[in-house]
């Protein structure tokens, strides 16, 4: 195994990106549902910086990887948690338009 | 440079293009349905990415949920509220998206300048546990994190409870046109035709 091909930074900067076009389309979308898809993004960056670090720097004990399973359970909860609020918004609203969505407006 | 270290190479370039570019797409398409399919796409590569990192479990783990749960879950929740609609034009919106733009490159320059100044302590890869990562994982499931890894079925099955209560239909009880009880045995009432009057 030879892990020096690939720097680790290719990986954080990869990563960098796919976050930072998570948090664009979290503030630009007007669809809830690809507001949802847009966390799932920023959490696979997440995942793949725990990825990397746990395979450059902790390489005996992955300890990252652990870290990983759980943060994609938790994203499977969220997912399901997210998209039952989404169809009961849609019951009440009958719109997914993000900015039709200001009852907490002050 | 040898053929493997090439072939990791160009696996991770392709791999990685497929991920930023997939990503911007799922973000700027104008069809939801497309942003969705687009979307298994960049789970699936970054599944590859794990595998590029030695971690076969996880990438099994990642195609599995990711692709097989939460992106068919994302598919039916489209299904469910496909619903074609004008959307309103919103004031000052041009501000909005150059404030976004900005704070989403500021933070951009920000992380990638910490990624490549920064002098990580990379470990000795010859005490890499490579591809017995599977075993190590599930070690420490056991050991160490066996706490975290109870409260996450804990934590499963009150997501699942949570997801039914909340997108549950209350089922009524009378008819609300007729005020009549409802059959319960009968979801799907067999409706009269409306077209045809009755003499």
């Amino acid at each position: 195994m030879n892990l020096e091909s690939i720097p680790l930074q290719a990986f954080l900067i990869v990563s960098s990106i796919l976050f930072c076009i998570g948090i664009w389309g979290l503030l630009n979308s007007r669809n809830a549902v690809r507001v949802l898809m847009s966390i799932e993004l920023m959490l696979n960056a997440v995942n793949i910086n725990l990825m990397a670090f746990s395979s450059y720097v902790d390489n005996n004990l992955i300890q990252g990887q652990v870290f990983t399973i759980f943060v994609i359970t938790v994203a499977a909860a969220e997912a399901a948690v997210g998209l039952a609020i989404l169809l009961s918004l849609y019951r009440n609203r009958v719109t997914v338009d993000m900015e039709s969505f200001n009852l907490l407006k002050w | 440079m040898s053929i493997a270290v090439t072939t990791q190479i160009i696996c991770f370039s392709v791999l990685s293009l497929v991920v930023i570019v997939g990503a911007l797409g799922v973000i700027l398409l104008e069809s939801i349905v497309y942003s969705a399919f687009l979307l298994g796409g960049v789970f699936m590569s970054v599944a590859g990415l794990y595998l590029l990192l030695n971690a076969s479990f996880v990438a099994a783990a990642q195609v599995l949920v990711y692709v097989g749960a939460v992106n068919v879950l994302i598919i039916f929740a489209i299904m469910l509220v496909n619903k074609k609609e004008d959307l309103k034009p919103i004031e000052n919106i041009k501000s909005r998206r150059i404030i976004s733009t900005t704070i989403c490159l500021t933070l951009l320059s920000l992380l990638i300048r910490v990624d490549l100044s920064n002098t990580w302590g990379l470990a000795d890869p010859n005490k890499s546990i490579g591809e017995e990562s599977t075993i190590r994982i599930g070690e420490h499931l056991f050991s160490d994190y066996l706490l975290p890894f109870e409260v996450a079925s804990v934590l499963l099955l009150m997501a699942m409870i949570g997801a039914i209560v909340l997108a549950r239909r209350d089922v009524m009880n009378q008819d609300i046109s007729t005020g009549l009880p409802v059959d319960q045995e009968l979801i799907e009432k067999q409706n009269e035709p409306l077209l045809i009057k009755k003499n």
